[in-house]
């Protein structure tokens, strides 16, 4: 099992923080490109899954899968959005997700005042943290792919 | 390392009195700052503002409460989760609109005022406006835009505090722009 990458966006689409591990592949196009495109097909999947819906959606959709990888999504109600991107063996992590969210953007990035909301995260701190804990997950594993 | 990471759930313990009294240097010291009490007012409810908008986000981390499906349940949710979590007081919601997009919150009794009398000369300083600001900054980053006012308040000889807060519209979600 591996993590390949992560994406955290806010509610305008500014992707806020990339980092990625084990990714083999690169799209071949420049990461802000690579973002956009990204933000936008989550946008969609979003809205046509809440079109579609027979019932009232609850959190909306949390994963999808390809023969080759899983993207997992978590979203606040403030419009945060944690993407992702693992092998298939990984099961559901909304509580990895929702980690990521209160326990290192909100408490490294929200309520440290000097750091501005809504652009790119420039706190070190924020992206050694981060990087730490995901290298710490029981799934992350340096061998797999 | 996990010291950091364990900050998140716990609830930590403060002097209320320090609470009260950091507050009231800060009303005070605006007081100076600006000439008139609107424009006093007027900056408390901006500082709010900026204060509700990151507040949410650890609202949202720390209670693990989602989204709400009507005013009604977000006017519960602010009054017995929010008000409990960051002042430790339950105002209680009355005065519901008939059509449902306006109510009241009613503090029986306002941390922040705990030591405070309006002098004269600051006969329309609205001294807990502040907590208006925060009010509209946390839900309009959950996409709801309300209108926050005082209608009473006990420093000016009313018996509660009173909060009235008015939905405005719902805030849609928007592709950015330059996406096709």
């Amino acid at each position: 099992m591996t993590v390949h990458n992560l994406y955290l966006f806010d509610r305008n689409g500014v992707c806020l923080h990339y980092s990625e591990w084990h990714r083999k592949k690169q799209a071949g196009i420049p990461k802000e490109e690579e973002y956009k495109l990204m933000y936008g097909m989550l946008f969609s999947i979003r809205s046509f899954v809440s079109k579609m819906s027979p019932l009232d959606m609850k959190d909306g959709f949390l994963a999808f899968q390809t023969s080759r990888y899983k993207l997992h999504y978590y979203e606040t109600p403030t419009g945060i959005k944690v993407v992702m991107n693992t092998d298939l063996g990984v099961g559901p992590i909304r509580d990895v997700l929702h980690h990521i969210y209160s326990a290192l953007y909100v408490e490294l990035v929200v309520k440290n005042p000097l750091c501005p909301l809504g652009q790119t995260v420039q706190s070190e701190l924020f992206r050694s943290r981060l990087d730490s804990y995901v290298r710490s997950l029981p799934f992350f594993s340096a061998r797999a792919g | 390392m996990s010291r950091q990471a364990n900050r998140g759930t716990e609830s930590k313990k403060m002097s209320s009195e320090l609470f009260t009294l950091t507050y009231g240097a800060l009303v005070t010291q605006l007081c100076k700052d600006y000439e008139n009490d609107e424009d006093v007012n007027k900056q408390l409810d901006k500082m709010g503002y900026n204060i509700g908008v990151r507040l949410i986000e650890d609202f949202l981390a720390r209670s693990n409460v989602g989204r709400c499906h009507d005013f009604r349940e977000t006017a519960d949710v602010i009054a017995k989760v929010a008000f409990k979590m960051y002042l430790g007081i339950t105002p209680s919601i009355t005065n519901w609109s008939p059509a449902g997009d306006e109510f009241s919150l009613i503090l029986e009794n306002n941390p922040l005022v705990d030591f405070v009398e309006l002098p004269d000369n600051h006969s329309s300083l609205i001294y807990s406006n502040l907590l208006c600001g925060v009010l509209r900054g946390a839900l309009e980053m959950v996409q709801m835009a309300v209108e926050a006012k005082f209608v009473q308040d006990t420093l000016k000889g009313d018996s509660v505090t009173e909060i009235r807060m008015r939905f405005i519209r719902r805030i849609e979600d928007n592709l950015p722009a330059g996406e096709e």
